[in-house]
C-alpha cells in the first residue's frame, strides 16, 4: 500500500447560511505529498474533515481509494487528521496520548514516535496541558507522523514550533516518507517553508478550488512584467493581470498562465524584465479580495 | 539554494554538473541519494529523483541496482561538451549584443578578450 487516492466531486457543506465548502471537485494522487493552501476561514479544515469522515458533505460525494470513508471501518484505520490544537486530550500524559492513539492504528511505528519525542524532548510523564504550545504541536506531528496511514492529513501541525523544530520535523517527515511512501496532505501558512516538499498545490478560497496543480507547473503559471508602465500595459493587456504595482514611471504586472515564446521574445526586445511569482505572491493574488485592476 | 524560474529539478540537475565541472564530484563518486537530498535540501523526494533521471538520461550519472547513483564515466568530457556547443550561442552572442548596443567596437572586445586570456594562461 502507497497511500490512498483523494477524491471530492462537487463536495459541499453548509453552516447555516454560509457554505464552508461550495462545490470542491479535487483529485489527489496516491503516494505524494499534496499541499493545501487557503487563508483563515477558506474551508480547509472542513474539507480535511470530510477526508476524516469526521463529517458528511450536504450535498457532492467524497471517495478515498474509490470508497465513500464513511463509517468505512478499514478506511478510517488508514486515515489520520492531525491538527496542533483542541483534538487531543489536554489532561492526560503524553505516554497515556501515545497509547490510545495506537488502538485501532495497526501500522503505528513506536521506534518512531520514541525517536521523534526523544529528539524534541518532549517529557513523556507530564501531561499535554503542561507542555509549551511547541511541545504540543511536535505531539501532535509525531502523532501523525508515526501512525504512517496512508493518508496522513497534517492541519496547521508547525503551530508554535520554533523555526529549527519547524526544520527537523520536515527533515523527517521526508526522511519517512522516503521510506514509507504514503498519501500527505500538509496545511500550512507557512508557504515558503514548505513549498518544496509539496508535489502539489491546492488552493482554497471561500469554500472553492481556485487552483489545485504539480508544483514544478506552478513555478512557472505567473510572470512578473517590469518596465514603463505604457510598454508593461500594452503587452499585457490580453493576458490574465492579477497584480499590479507602480514604482514611479517603472510599473511591475504579475501575469497568471504561461507566455507564448513569442511574446517573451517581444517582452525581451521592448526592454521588459521578466521575473518569477513565488508560490506565496501567487497565493496572496489568487486570494485577495481586492479586484486587480 | 533554489530560486529563478526552472523547476527545482532542473535546478538540481544543474546544480550537480556544475559540481562535476568543478571536479568536486569526480567520475565514480556515488552521489547522495533522493532521500539525503530530500531531507539535505527540504524537498520532495520524487522531485530529487526527477533531477537523477534527467542525468540518467544524459549518461552523467549510472544507477547501480540497490548501491545508489554513481558519476558515470566520460561524464566530464561530455558535459564539456554539451557546455562548448552552447557557449558561444547562450553566453557569447547575448554580450556581443550588449556591446554592440553599447557602441563597443570589435577592437575593443577582442583586445580585452587577448588580455583576459593571456592572464588565465599565465596562471
Amino acid at each position: 500500500m502507497t497511500g490512498l487516492s483523494v477524491t471530492t466531486r462537487d463536495a459541499t457543506v453548509r453552516y447555516g447560511a454560509t457554505h464552508a465548502l461550495d462545490g470542491v471537485t479535487l483529485d489527489l494522487a496516491p503516494g505524494r505529498i499534496h499541499g493545501l493552501l487557503g487563508r483563515n476561514g477558506a474551508g480547509k479544515t472542513t474539507l480535511l474533515s470530510l477526508l476524516a469522515s469526521f463529517q458528511r458533505p450536504d450535498s457532492g460525494a467524497v471517495a478515498l481509494a474509490g470508497r465513500d470513508p464513511f463509517e468505512d471501518a478499514t478506511l478510517m484505520q488508514d486515515t489520520c487528521l492531525m491538527r496542533a490544537t483542541g483534538d487531543l486530550a489536554a489532561d492526560l500524559k503524553v505516554r497515556d496520548i501515545l497509547r490510545l492513539h495506537q488502538t485501532g492504528r495497526p501500522r503505528f511505528d513506536q521506534g518512531l514516535a520514541d525517536h521523534l519525542l526523544d529528539r524534541f524532548d518532549i517529557p513523556r510523564r507530564r501531561s499535554l496541558a503542561r507542555l509549551s504550545r511547541g511541545q504540543q504541536s511536535v505531539v501532535a506531528a509525531t502523532l501523525g507522523l508515526a501512525s504512517r496511514a496512508p493518508l496522513t492529513m497534517l492541519d496547521e501541525v508547525h503551530l508554535g514550533m520554533d523555526a529549527p523544530t519547524r526544520q527537523e520535523f520536515t527533515e523527517a517527515l521526508l526522511a519517512d516518507f522516503a521510506e514509507h511512501p504514503r498519501t500527505i496532505i500538509v496545511s500550512s501558512h507557512l508557504i515558503q517553508e514548505i513549498e518544496h516538499v509539496l508535489e502539489t498545490v491546492t488552493i482554497l478560497h471561500r469554500g472553492r478550488v481556485v487552483l489545485s496543480e504539480e508544483a514544478d507547473d506552478l513555478r512557472t503559471q505567473g510572470t512578473t512584467v517590469t518596465g514603463r508602465a505604457d510598454r508593461v500595459e500594452a503587452m499585457t493587456r490580453d493576458l490574465r493581470v492579477v497584480g499590479r504595482r507602480d514604482l514611479g514611471p517603472t510599473r511591475e504586472a504579475t501575469v497568471l498562465g504561461r507566455p507564448h515564446p513569442a511574446w517573451v521574445t517581444e517582452a525581451d526586445r521592448q526592454g521588459l524584465q521578466l521575473g518569477a511569482v513565488p508560490l506565496q505572491d501567487l497565493f496572496i493574488h489568487l486570494t485577495s479580495d481586492k479586484d486587480a485592476a | 539554494m533554489f530560486d529563478g524560474r526552472d523547476p527545482i529539478y532542473l535546478q538540481i540537475a544543474e546544480a550537480i554538473r556544475g559540481e562535476i565541472l568543478t571536479g568536486a564530484l569526480q567520475e565514480g563518486n556515488q552521489v547522495m541519494s533522493t532521500t539525503q537530498y530530500a531531507t539535505t535540501y527540504r524537498i520532495n523526494p520524487a522531485t530529487a529523483a526527477k533531477a537523477f533521471a534527467e542525468l540518467v538520461a544524459e549518461e552523467i550519472l549510472v544507477k547501480q541496482r540497490g548501491v545508489g547513483m554513481f558519476v558515470a564515466e566520460g561524464a566530464t568530457s561530455r558535459l564539456r561538451a554539451a557546455r562548448r556547443e552552447a557557449f558561444f550561442d547562450e553566453r557569447l552572442a547575448p554580450v556581443v549584443r550588449e556591446a554592440a548596443a553599447l557602441g563597443i567596437t570589435a577592437a575593443e572586445l577582442t583586445a580585452y578578450l587577448h588580455t583576459h586570456l593571456d592572464q588565465e594562461d599565465d596562471r
